[in-house]
């Protein structure tokens, strides 16, 4: 009986194992080498059809795309379809989760030949790393910070939110990280873990009598901004270089002296591609100054991770200016979060705009 | 077979179907795509307001009641439901007193062409997007808007009346919205009403008052109830028109809600606030439905 179990198991595995090799032999062909798949957000640099097809006339490797909406559907989709993802846009504070499931693959920066202009700290950032491996190559990044009406004093401090100068002249960002984050700022925490959420929720609620709007987009932003509803923001770097370009607000955008709330986008080859190698021939062309800057000019891009793409924009473009160097050492990145403490931010956030409306 | 014995067969075959069998097939589309699009998503809603949290990779499931105790570990919810509560008897009473005289107008004073072209105006919101509608809203009452310009060509040194941004705005933006249900449901309740029953009053001396608040209203109440629940129940649910006319003081249940289902991507403590919130409407009505019955009885 046993006996007849084993067999019959081993048969079975057998069979098994001849359909997976013939199936393997028969998709093999079916699916190119010179052919991988990204997946990104829709209209987030690497579908521009101008860079993929020079991208493919250079390497004779075509491009295909699929896109998420959410970063929890990014996951998902690497989760649930292994093999088909060459190439994934991830957030440094989503690397970690990716790479402890087993989703990427190690990367060694030394066999991409334009990561030499890359800021150290950025593609050696810790919250790219697991277990001292590097899972995510630094493509992009952005700061959220203050914008002030033109012709106004520069904030020195995030306290300026607070302060009586902007009664009802404020608006916040409806977003309970970087809220959390400028509370934990100014109770002098750390913003990614402040221990003390009272003392945040003090300084946050000290802002009531300033504030006018919690926007949560850009084009709601610049609406109200263009009708003189707020002259203090707080606001991203990259949409604060288009309100500027596009709609030419009078507005500059501020980096307190506490520093900007800062967000890394990597760029991960998932651990069941087919074609590594390609894959990693397209992240090396993502940072390549050449793209970028064709990219940030023409189209409008966030900051380039690498230093040198950075050179290359001309000397007044604004995404150079308000992107200074020096903000990628002062800016805290936002870090992983666990769950409980995500929920707790959020909650905290929830009540403070409660006490806001009341 | 001789054409007369198909002729006849037919009607027989008709007869003997039993007369529920019709009454199953007519109903059978709308409970079965009920029942598909809403009590399935609403029984998973319910089965995800016990969990600990979103059920997503691979988090164990995690059964609890922690969600429930929501209004009692974070007490300022208190405040947002009641502010919730109000805004939807404000928009509710506002649309009653102006739904309803709307309605009498056109059910007493109009007649033909002319009542048909004041329904199709009433109707005219209905067929913009509410969205367009909202946002419009802002332009006209923000300071500097449209109002303040139009105020200005009569007295230039007028101070602003711009309001966006506070409780009166949210208000405006969902009377606006959801009047026509009210002037439509007491339309037809007005509509019904006997002339006869009226000139009678009147030839025994009724005043006006008297003839509307002894005659018209409670023999229009079925309508005034009918539109009250489709205006209230969304109304306290609406996140679209606080979030974009309320600015800092458009946080409402509504909102709170789909900041946990959007931001905060905690799933169970949205559906438990939302189920939460349906109990209080459902005992909110069961109340109303008594005290309706009684005023009724007397």
């Amino acid at each position: 009986m046993l006996k007849l179990t084993r067999r019959r198991t081993l048969a079975v595995m057998g069979a098994g194992l001849a359909t997976l090799a013939g199936s393997r032999l028969l998709v093999g062909p079916a699916r190119a080498a010179d052919r991988i798949t990204v997946l990104n957000w829709q209209g987030y640099g690497t579908d521009e059809s101008w860079a993929v097809e020079a991208f493919t006339a250079e390497t004779g490797i075509e491009v295909v795309h699929d896109y998420f909406n959410s970063e929890a559907e990014m996951l998902t989709k690497l989760r649930t379809n292994p093999g088909v993802y060459d190439v994934v846009l991830i957030n440094s504070a989503r690397s970690q989760q990716a790479a402890g499931e087993d989703l990427l693959t190690p990367l060694d920066l030394a066999n991409f030949s334009n990561a030499s202009g890359l800021a150290p700290a950025l593609s050696d950032n810790a919250y790219l790393k697991t277990d001292g491996k590097l899972y995510g190559v630094s493509w992009v990044w952005g700061m959220n910070a203050l914008a002030i009406r033109d012709g106004m004093d520069k904030p020195a401090s995030y306290a300026a939110l607070a302060a009586p100068d902007y009664q009802n002249k404020v608006a916040l960002f409806d977003d309970a990280v970087t809220m959390i984050g400028i509370g934990a700022f100014l109770s002098g925490q750390d913003m990614n873990d402040p221990k003390d959420l009272d003392k945040v929720a003090e300084q946050l609620k000290a802002m009531k009598p300033n504030v006018k709007l919690l926007w949560s987009s850009e084009d709601q932003w610049n609406k109200a901004f263009s009708a003189g509803e707020f002259d203090l923001s707080v606001y991203w770097s990259g949409a604060a270089v288009r309100s500027q370009r596009k709609f030419k607000l009078p507005l500059h955008f501020v980096v307190p002296k506490e520093g900007a709330i800062g967000w890394l986008d990597s760029l991960s080859i998932p651990a069941t591609s087919q074609n590594q190698d390609a894959a990693a021939k397209f992240i090396n062309y993502m940072i390549d100054p050449k793209f970028y800057v064709e990219w940030a000019t023409k189209v409008g891009a966030p900051a380039s991770a690498n230093e040198k793409a950075m050179e290359e924009l001309p000397a007044d473009d604004l995404n150079r200016e308000i992107h200074k160097p020096e903000y990628i050492e002062t800016m805290t990145l936002m870090a992983p979060l666990p769950d409980e403490r995500r929920t707790a931010f959020n909650n905290l956030w929830q009540e403070v705009k409660a006490f806001y409306a009341a | 077979m001789p054409p007369e014995a198909g002729v006849a067969g037919l009607p027989a075959a008709r007869r003997r179907m039993p007369p529920w069998v019709a009454t199953a097939a007519l109903l059978l589309p709308s409970y079965a795509w009920l029942t598909l699009a809403v009590l399935l998503p609403l029984a998973a809603m319910f089965a995800f307001s016990f969990l600990h949290a979103t059920p997503l990779g691979n988090k164990p499931v995690v059964w609890t009641l922690e969600q429930y105790r929501a209004f009692y570990d974070q007490p300022y919810l208190l405040g947002v439901a009641w502010a919730s509560l109000s805004i939807g008897l404000w928009t509710t009473g506002i649309c009653a007193v102006v739904g309803f005289a709307a309605a009498l107008a056109l059910v007493r004073a109009t007649a033909g062409r002319a009542r048909e072209t004041l329904l199709i105006l009433v109707l005219l919101p209905f067929w913009t997007n509410g969205l367009v509608r909202v946002f419009s809203w802002t332009m006209v009452i923000r300071e500097g808007g449209f109002l303040d310009t139009f105020v200005r060509w009569f007295w230039p040194s007028a101070p602003s009346l711009g309001f966006l941004y506070t409780t009166p705005a949210i208000v405006l933006g969902l009377v606006h919205g959801y009047l026509p249900y009210m002037v439509l449901t007491c339309y037809i309740a007005l509509l019904s009403i006997d002339e006869a029953v009226i000139e009678a009053a009147q030839s025994l001396g009724a005043r006006w008052w008297t003839v509307l608040f002894k005659i018209l209203v409670p023999l229009a109440a079925p309508g005034l109830v009918t539109g009250a629940i489709l205006i209230f129940v969304p109304v306290i649910g609406a996140f679209m028109e606080p979030r974009i006319l309320g600015g800092r003081v458009g946080v409402t249940m509504g909102t709170v809600i789909e900041d946990q289902f959007t931001q905060a991507f905690n799933w169970p403590l949205g559906s438990a606030l939302a189920f939460t919130m349906l109990a209080v409407v459902l005992a909110v009505f069961a109340t109303f439905s008594g005290v309706l019955r009684r005023s009724a009885a007397t």
